[in-house]
């Protein structure tokens, strides 16, 4: 559990711990079934749509101009986006 | 006790920055050194709602790499996301290749090659250090410019077998990758970076030892320097009877210390998942037939042909790695005029003129090819003699011009074999009566000082082979 | 004539066009009841009407459109229901809206929704649930539920909403409406913020049958800022048939289990008898899969959020939560920023891949998917259509299933196949149960939506349900 919440980058309190383990493992218990299934020579789908090869020229677009791109940030240096130095401990 | 030998085991996975117009997956434009985040769109920010459309040029210079290589190419290939958090990966996974490449197995010189893939490259972290704008004490800046800039992964399989062969073989994937003009494959800029797995085993013994990986050396020399130590590191290990711990690894070229980057990395899940965001991408006739158009010679075809034309192998593998060279070996080859025996004209490319101007391309140096192949046919026809021909090579880097009217205007012609060199050999035999006798009582080594004095009177012009002949005609032997 | 606010969307086109009502007049009379709702149905609602009038010939003359918050909206708050989004403005337009407001359709407002559209009952939303206008002790449905509510209500004519896994089709059928889920790949995904990339679909809520088919026509085509996106094959037709003569309907068995409720398995059966009456025949056939499909949906759709959402990390846009070290500053900004059933799924779908499950979790269920699909085409080659309840039960009281969320879930259990196939669904009202309106669902093969229009059209008509904004006239 604490080791799929670090994963995903959320912090979780001990109460919602307990809570999400609980819920979690009734979920699981009825996913679970799937595992009856023989599905041996069976091809995944990961997709639906019937297109291969949707590419796009190598053809410049316009870019956003970086007030607008920094708009949105909820912290900025004069021209980027400012985050906690990953290098710090 | 006899000390074990140690065989280093090394591959390699080297990330290729394409030269395309525009990202992988969005219409910004490539940049390199433009103000920060001024090539950016709600596609390359990862922002909420935008999607991925890739570029028709990327997959087909990842077609062109991965033929150059011989590899298999996978007529299906389908993107996978490579899930994990960093501030330089806007949509906190990759898109990259993982079990479906675009490229198979393949080859190029004596290593092969396990794979070749297409993913986007993150984007430029800077750390700015302690900022009182943001609450934590120590604070990086994050600029995507990059990030989302095509890059082609090259992992090859482990059969490099110490630092210089790892050094010697990029040489000839960079001198590939620049003819097939997909990228500027330059390591300063980090067009072309580098990463290696390295293990050790007894010689002789099959299994692989335990690997580390050793990250981001940024120059050829740091390349060769860095998995040296790292070599050296694991046998003191071994010999100690401690264990190689299988870890990523830093080499500071500065101190030639490698440490290790393991708190960084904790542990690693990716969560690969196929890209739904994305349809599979099939190789059409149309685009083998586009790339295979496309493909120029390579350099180990380029060696073959110059090893045709009669050169030795060392000199025509150095011509086709260093492609700039084979170019002006081949620019020379074609001037009009005299030229000398291909061997001749290369000899003077690649040690002579190499020794002039080192790394620097020669089509800069005032040097044209055309005086190269003539001086060559000089050398040849003796007109000129091999050291003169030396002192003709640096006027000709110096001034540039024409070998001819050189020698002729400084008097460099080599001497014919008329009576003045008689002469000459002949007080030269007088005023070295000591050598003289020595070489008459069989020692040839004595000769030395005898065709120094006659080349201080020539002034060079003599043929050192023509001096000897007199002089063992002159003494009777 | 009657007030403008009393036309279908249709007509209200019609009306515009014609000179009757100016598009001015009809956007006001939505604005101040989208402004006045009292069911929370609106995350935002426009300020006034644009002030220029459509062009002559815009085939949508004017005719206000409600968007589910999670479509982008350049200049106007697009928050997906989440307070992590909180007044965040996007730089860029959803295709969808774009093309509505190409045809001349303008933005009335945003309408709440459950966070990043997880969710069956709209409780999940950031900003409160929506209530159902039929009970607004009971909820509308989710994830379009404030779309949902917004026309059932009367204060949008129609809606856009997104539909995963039954989140257009589930709350149109809880509030007595039509919720059409196109087939896959139809309608651009470009600028909606993405639940579950391989099922995601835009498509209308809307009064009738013919107003469902006009906003498809303009919705769907292929779109080159969205790879996944083919468009349909055919110009969209508005319906017009009333009868279903030759028409086969199959009633999978394998979805009519014992989770419906007898109310609605009630309705349910007196609908097939009034289509057996308008000449279709009707047998029961099996999708002997489907009753995985659920699983497979709880495995593949919380896999593709908890990657989709893993954008969300406080660095470009959003609320930060601040901290010392960067670990610090992601986990706190995602604990702050994301709801319970978000982080549910986020856990669920981060577990499904993780190393060492992935075969056991993702692989197996795209496998399962593949034989969902196979199950409808083998289905179809015997029936024309497919029809089920659209949800198993009526609307329910808020709050009563929020402790359980595998009890939530089950309420896709009847839409949740189609999405997995990628096969076009519709939800048409069926009558009511206790009171409540019930749907019936119809599904078509990839790209039927013209034949599925007009056989939705034709039992709409006979069914003659009488919607709540009728009756509030009436009333
Ligand atoms: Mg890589
Ligand atoms: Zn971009």
């Amino acid at each position: 559990m604490l080791h799929v919440a670090r994963l995903a980058r959320l912090e979780l309190t001990d109460d919602e711990v307990e809570h999400m383990t609980g819920e979690l493992q009734k979920v699981l218990g009825h996913i679970d079934k799937i595992a009856e299934l023989d599905l041996e020579g069976v091809e995944p789908t990961s997709h639906v749509v019937a297109v291969e090869n949707a590419l796009r020229a190598d053809e410049p677009e316009p870019s956003l101009p970086r007030d607008v791109a920094l708009a949105s940030a909820p912290a900025v240096s004069d021209d980027g986006f400012l985050v906690p130095s990953p290098q710090a401990s | 006790m006899s000390a074990v030998e140690y065989e280093p085991v090394i591959g390699l996975e080297i990330h290729v920055q394409l030269k395309t117009k525009t990202k992988m997956f969005c219409g910004c434009e490539l940049s390199f050194g433009d103000p920060p985040n001024v090539h950016t769109c709600p596609r390359c920010l990862g922002l909420p709602g935008s999607l991925p459309l890739p570029n028709a040029r990327a997959i087909h210079y990842g077609l062109l790499i991965g033929m150059a290589l011989e590899c298999e190419l996978a007529p299906r290939s389908i993107f996978h996301r490579k899930n994990y958090f960093y501030p330089d990966l806007p949509k906190g996974y990759q898109i990259s290749q993982y079990d479906e490449p675009l490229c198979g197995p393949g080859r190029l010189g004596d290593v092969r090659i396990h794979r070749v893939h297409l993913e986007e490259d993150a984007a430029k972290l800077v750390h700015v250090g302690a900022s009182g704008r943001i609450h934590a004490s120590d604070a990086s800046v994050v600029d995507f410019n990059r990030g989302g800039t095509p890059l082609a992964e090259i992992v090859t399989e482990p059969d490099i077998r110490s630092a210089e062969h790892a050094r010697e073989w990029l040489t000839l994937l960079r001198t590939t990758l620049r003819q097939l003009g997909v990228s500027d494959v330059n390591m300063e800029e980090g067009s072309l970076r580098c990463d290696a797995n390295i293990s050790i085993r007894p010689k002789g013994q099959t299994e692989f030892g335990t690997k580390t990986e050793l990250k981001n050396m940024n120059s050829f020399r740091f390349i060769e320097r860095g998995i040296k130590a790292e070599i050296a590191r694991q046998e003191e290990l071994l010999r100690n009877g401690e264990a190689v711990v299988q870890e990523t690894l830093h080499f500071d070229p500065r101190t030639e210390a490698i440490t290790s980057l393991r708190s960084k990395e904790e542990a690693h899940d990716y969560r690969y998942f196929p890209e739904p965001d994305l349809v599979p991408v099939t190789i059409t006739a149309d685009m083998l037939a586009g790339a295979k158009a496309e493909l120029p010679e390579l350099p180990a075809a380029r060696q073959e042909r110059f090893e045709a034309l009669g050169l030795q192998a060392d000199t025509a593998r150095q011509l086709a790695w260093r492609s700039e060279l084979g170019d002006y070996f081949e620019a020379a080859l074609g001037a009009n005029g005299d030229s000398g025996s291909p061997q001749v004209v290369a000899n003077l490319v690649c040690n002579d003129l190499v020794a002039r101007i080192g790394d620097a391309d020669p089509a800069t140096s005032k040097a044209e090819p055309g005086a190269i192949a003539a001086l060559a046919g000089l050398v040849e026809r003796k007109a000129v003699t091999p050291g003169n021909a030396r002192v003709v090579l640096d006027k000709l880097v110096a001034d540039g011009g024409d070998p001819a009217e050189i020698i002729e205007a400084e008097g460099l012609g080599a001497m014919g074999d008329g009576d003045e060199l008689d002469g000459i050999v002949e007080a030269a035999l007088a005023a070295n009566a000591d050598a003289a006798e020595k070489i008459r009582g069989g020692n040839m080594k004595a000769i030395g000082p005898i065709i120094g004095h006659v080349m201080r009177e020539t002034k060079g012009r003599a043929d050192g082979g023509e001096v000897t002949r007199i002089v063992r005609e002159k003494l009777g032997l | 004539m009657s007030r403008p606010t009393d036309l279908t969307a249709v007509e209200a086109a019609a009306a515009v066009r014609a000179g009757e009502l100016s598009a001015a007049e009809l956007f006001d009379a939505y604005r101040e009841r989208a402004a006045a709702d009292d069911l929370n149905a609106y995350t935002w609602v426009a300020d006034a009407a644009p002030s220029e009038a459509p062009a002559a010939d815009a085939p949508l003359a004017g005719v206000p459109v409600a968007v589910k918050d999670l479509f982008c909206t350049e200049g106007i708050p697009s928050q997906a229901g989440s307070r992590y989004l909180e007044g965040y403005c996007p730089p860029y337009t959803s295709t969808a809206v774009q093309r509505l407001l190409d045809a001349g359709a303008p933005v009335l407002g945003k309408t709440n929704q459950d966070e990043f559209a997880m969710g069956s009952s709209n409780e999940n939303s950031g900003y409160g649930p929506v209530l159902n206008p039929w009970d607004h002790t009971r909820v509308p449905g989710g994830s379009s539920g404030g779309s949902a509510a917004a026309v059932a209500g009367g204060s949008a004519p129609w809606a856009l909403g997104t539909d995963t896994g039954g989140s257009i089709r589930q709350p149109a059928a809880l509030t007595g409406i039509v919720g059409l889920k196109p087939t896959y790949g139809s309608i651009s995904r470009y600028g909606m913020i993405a639940f579950a990339s391989s099922l995601d679909q835009a498509g209308p809520l809307t009064r009738t049958v013919a107003d469902a088919a006009l906003m498809l026509r303009h919705l769907q085509g292929a779109d080159s800022r969205d790879m996944t996106s083919v468009g349909l094959r055919d110009e969209v037709v508005l319906p017009t048939a009333e009868r279903l003569d030759g028409i086969r309907l199959g009633v999978p068995e394998e979805l009519l289990g014992e989770g419906i409720e007898p109310g609605v398995r009630a309705a349910f059966e007196q609908s097939l008898a009034l289509a057996e009456e308008l000449g279709a025949t009707v047998e029961t056939t099996h999708l002997p899969h489907a009753p995985h499909a659920l699983s497979a949906y709880y495995i593949l759709a919380p896999a593709e959020c908890s990657s989709n959402l893993a954008r969300f990390d406080g660095v470009r846009y959003g609320a930060r939560v601040d901290a010392d070290t960067l670990t610090d500053m992601y986990t706190r900004t995602r604990h702050d920023g994301f709801g319970p059933e978000v982080k549910r799924r986020i856990m669920l779908g981060t577990y499904a891949l993780s190393s060492g499950y992935y075969d056991a979790y993702y692989g197996k269920a795209q496998r399962v998917r593949t034989k969902i699909a196979e199950d409808f085409r083998a289905a179809f080659e015997r029936f024309d259509f497919i029809v089920t309840p659209t949800s198993p039960n009526v609307a329910f009281e808020l709050g009563s299933k929020t402790d359980d969320p595998l009890s939530m879930y089950l309420n896709d259990f009847c839409t949740v196949p189609m999405s997995l196939a990628g096969i076009p669904a519709i939800s048409i009202p069926n009558g009511l149960a206790d009171g409540l309106p019930t749907g019936l669902q119809l599904a078509a093969p990839a790209f039927g939506e013209n034949k599925l229009l007009e056989a939705a059209h034709a039992l709409e008509a006979a069914l003659g349900f009488e919607r709540l904004d009728q009756k509030t006239v009436a009333a």
